[in-house]
Parts: structure tokens; sequence; C-alpha cells
């Protein structure tokens, strides 16, 4: 594990915990973002620059802002949430965790890939990355512009002032 | 010549192969960042007082003309006076939030300024994602805004930053989308590459620069307009409205935090101005084969100052919009012209291959046409059966 590597986890925990705990829905979202950005920093640690770049351009910059205007609009950010930041069971809370970690470690563990020899990394490039969008994952690409599509389009028509009938 | 080109790279290898093996990659890019900061620090200074200058010619007035000679020391002591005032931080505000604001707003500022080839092989990092990297960084610069205004409890503040953000994200989509444009024909999303792309010469003595092209030249234009919206200058700030709002997310900031803000903002606008250079002008070459002794940051440094120019020319021409007419405008003109102007792209890179003569008149001729026709029609259907009357001037002359 290289120190950059340890530097960034810890940043990423530290923040993902934070974002749990604090008791501003704000505060809250601002160290989500930090988890965000210190996700992308570790794609960017792993060579893979394009989701790295794209992970701060999609969370950082539209849902940590979509988060953000959802708070401002809908409560008064300024006090407190009154609902506790650590539920009051925090046993079963532990023991569920506890058992998806179980599960999936065994699961991991357990399965035949690990065996497998790693594959040799290729340099991926922008590039590359675009050629396959334009090729070979055409459809799945062209399936979610229209779904995106849809979802705007709706989004437009519940927002819309119904014309007042009289 | 190569030697003065080269100067600045090859001072750096020379102070670098001082040190140990080891340390030389961690001197290397500290050098790099210090001499970045230095350069963008002093063209900040030179930027406060180039503008006021501006400004007051504009207005009718002087301008500052007491620090100095014609005024020229006055960032000096404007940089003095933010150091020595009180730094009030109101009770109510976040405290923690309120401080750590004006850091957000530096560092992917700072950061984006990193990408932007100054000269020949004077980019300070070639990513392969160049132009994805600025846009990143640049909607981290968002979430700045917003702690200022939220954290300062004030509804000025908030109000301001609720503006600068919906006006940042709306004019976002314009400013990628005639950015587009450039990375379709070069083919690269490196800064380095598409300056490249840009350096040679049509016809002996013609450069090749995308602003030259019809596609390029609307996709200057509008590349231009959504910048100047994104950093919040005039026509677009907006977010800061002094007569409106007091000064938006900044009401609360005082001293060297203000400075920090205003560094922040100042160094956005040279960021974004550098992209432009860099997808439209040519970045750092030369305009004509017989000036290509010219070092290639000098051309760089000069066109960035020409667009700082322009910037200042405009804050100083136009009133400020309404926050219907800016949200209209970026939705209703810039989304459908970048839109079409992405077309327009695609067919010049279609028609590269016409050989019947004077093929390159026709293929200009053409794409200029499908630029200008949308654009006169989105003019006409926007303005509507609105007339404006000449305007009628009563006391000045």
């Amino acid at each position: 594990m290289s120190p950059v590597f340890a530097m960034l986890a810890a940043m990423t925990l530290a923040s993902a915990i934070a974002a749990m705990s604090f008791r501003k829905l704000v505060h809250s979202a601002l160290s989500m973002i930090l988890t965000f950005s210190g996700l992308a920093s570790i794609y960017l640690h792993l060579n893979a620059q394009f989701v790295g770049l794209v992970q701060v351009l999609v969370y950082v910059g539209a849902v940590a802002i979509l988060v953000v205007f959802a708070i401002l609009l809908t409560r008064d950010s300024t006090r407190d949430s009154s609902v506790r930041s650590l539920a009051q069971s925090w046993l079963t809370g532990l023991l569920v965790a506890g058992a998806v970690f179980g599960t999936l470690a065994t699961a991991i563990i357990g399965s035949r890939a690990l065996d497998r020899a790693l594959p040799q990394a290729a340099e991926i490039t922008v590039k590359k990355i675009g050629e396959q969008l334009m090729t070979r994952y055409i459809i799945p690409l062209e399936v979610i512009a229209l779904l995106l599509t849809a979802a705007m389009i709706g989004a437009v028509i519940i927002a819309m002032r119904e014309k007042e009938r009289k | 010549m190569d030697q003065i080109d080269q100067i600045f790279v090859s001072l750096k290898h020379w102070a670098v192969h001082f040190f140990p093996d080891a340390l030389q990659p961690l001197v290397s890019a500290g050098l790099s960042i210090a001499a970045l900061i230095a350069a963008f620090g002093s063209i900040f200074a030179i930027t406060t007082w180039v503008e006021r200058k501006a400004l007051g010619r504009i207005q009718n007035r002087l301008g500052p003309n007491r620090v100095g000679p014609f005024g020229l020391l006055q960032p000096m002591a404007d940089a003095i006076k933010m150091l020595t005032k009180e730094d009030i931080v109101p009770v109510s505000a976040d405290h923690v939030v309120h401080y750590l604001a004006p850091f957000a707003l530096i560092i992917p500022v700072s950061l984006a300024l990193a990408v932007i080839p100054y000269g020949r092989n004077m980019a300070l990092v070639d990513l392969d994602g160049g132009v994805l990297f600025f846009f990143a960084v640049g909607a981290a610069a968002e979430v700045a805004v917003f702690m200022a205004g939220w954290s300062s409890r004030n509804k000025y503040s908030i109000l301001g930053a609720m503006r600068a953000i919906a006006q940042m994200i709306s004019y976002e989509v314009p400013l990628v989308l005639s950015t587009i444009s450039v990375v379709m024909i070069a083919g690269s999303l490196s800064l380095v590459k598409i300056v490249e792309a840009q350096n040679h010469f049509v016809g002996d003595w013609l450069p090749g620069w995308y602003v030259l092209t019809p596609w390029g030249f609307a996709g200057f234009v509008l590349f231009m307009i959504a910048a100047a919206a994104e950093s919040n200058r005039a026509p677009f700030d907006l977010p800061e409205a002094e007569s409106e709002i007091i000064a938006g997310y900044l009401t609360e900031y005082s001293g060297f935090k203000y400075a920090l803000f205003f560094l922040g903002e100042y160094w956005g606008m040279f960021a974004v101005s550098g992209l432009a250079v860099t997808l439209f002008l040519g970045g750092w070459t030369a305009p004509f084969p017989f000036l290509a002794w010219v070092p290639s940051f000098v051309w760089f440094f000069a066109k960035l100052g020409a667009l700082i120019l322009l910037f200042i020319w405009i804050r100083g021409t136009l009133p400020r919009l309404r926050i219907d007419q800016l949200m209209s405008f970026a939705w209703k003109f810039l989304l459908p012209m970048s839109l079409i102007n992405i077309v327009v792209a695609a067919l010049w890179h279609f028609t590269a291959g016409w050989s019947f003569p004077s093929a390159p008149l026709w293929r200009w001729l053409l794409c200029a046409a499908l630029v200008v026709i949308p654009y006169l029609g989105f003019g006409h259907a926007l303005a509507g059966r609105r007339r404006f009357p000449k305007r009628v001037y009563q006391y000045a002359t």
C-alpha cells in the first residue's frame, strides 16, 4: 500500500464517517463532497483518468449541488436536525454491517476469480473509451440517452405551470 | 532564438540538477508551481490596475493616480490595506465553513491553471483529458461559492450564492458544448495536442487557428459569452450585483479572505481566458510565419492580455442583465446555437476531402451560412415584436 493511497483512503473514510455523524445537514453534504473527491483521487491514483475526472464532474459538480439545493429549499438548514445522527439500536446496526461484510468477504475469498492471473493493464486513453462507446456499447449509450431525455421531459412537465381552466 | 524560447524550461532543468535524484521530481514540480503562482499573482496585480484605469477612462474619470507614477503602485497599497484590515466574522456565521470557503475557491482555480500550455514545452502537466480536467475542477468552484454564501448567515449572501450556482450551472452547458467542436476537430482532449493541431499555416501566411473557421469563430464567441458568465464578470455579475444584493456571497467577507476571493475570481477569469486562447486562438503559436522567432510564451501572454482587455472593455460597456434575461439567454439562445455549432463542425470535418476547384472557399461559405442563418433566426424569434427606439442622450454630447 503506497503512502499516497493510504492518505487518500484515510481522507475518504474520515469524511464518509463525518458525513454520517454531523448534526447539520449542510455539513454532512459538504463532507460527502470531500468523500466524492477522495474517491475521484483514488481513481486518478489508479491511472483511471477518465473515470476520476468524470467522478469530479458529475458527483462534485452536479450531484452535490443538487443535494445542497434540495436541503436549502426544503428545510431550515441553520438548525441542527432533530433526528439523532447515530441510530439508537447501534448494536443491531453493527450486527447487520458485520453480517453483510462477512457474507461479501466469504464470497470474494471463495471465488475463483482470485486465482486468475491479473490481466496486463492496458493504457486506457479517453480516445479508446470514446471508440468503445461509439462502436461496441452504442446501444446501451443510446438507451441511456433516451432514458435521460424522457426523465428531463418528465421533470419539465411536472414543473410546468398548468393553465387554469374555468 | 530557440534558447530564448525555451529559457524557462532550461532554467528549471539547470536548477533541478543541483538536487539529488530522489528529490528531483518534487523540486521540479515545486519550481513550476512557484513560477505559476508568481506569474499569475503579478498578472492579477497588473490587471486590477489596468481595469481601474480603463474603467476610469470609459467612465470619463481618472482612475487611480496617487500611488506611484500613473498610480502604478496602487495594487501594492491595496494588498497592504487588505492584509492589515480586521478580519470580521459574523457572530452567527458557521466559522469553520466560513473560514474554508476562500481556500475551496483558490485550490480548484489554481489547479485549472496547471493544465494550460503557456508555451512550447511549457504545460505544467500534459493530461490526456486536459479539457475534462479543466471543467471538472471548474465545477468544484461552485461548491466554494455555496460554502461562502451559506456559512455567512446573511440573506444577501445566500441569495448571491443561489444566483451564482444557478448561473454557473446554466452557462457551463454552452461553455462545454462550444469546446466540444474543437475537441472533435482536433481529435484530442489534451490541451497540448489541441495547440499542436493549430500549429500550421494555411496557404503559407494564414494561421491554422480555429477562430478563423466558421464553426471556430461561432464557438469562440459562444465560449467567451459563457466564460464571462462562468467567471461572474459584467454583464453577468448578478451574483455580486452591488446595487441589488450588496456584494452577494462576498458580503460578510473582509480583509484578506475577501482578497483571496477576489484573487480566485480573477484567476478563474485568467484560466478560462487561457483556455479560450488555447482552444481557439492557437495557444502559443505565432500569427504569421515571419513572426515565428518571437518566443512562444510571449504570444500566449499577449493573447491572454488581449482577452483580459476585452473582458474589461465589455464590463465598462454593457449594463447588467436581469436574472430572467440571463437564464433565457443561456437556454434559448446559447444552448441551441452551440448544438448547431457542433453539427457545423462535423460538416467541416467531413467536407475536408472536397477536391473540386475553389473547394475551400465553398466549404467555408457553406459552414458560415449554416451558422449565420440560425443566428439570425434565433435573434428575430427572441426579439419578437419588441422595437428598440434610437437612444437619446440628454446630458452627454
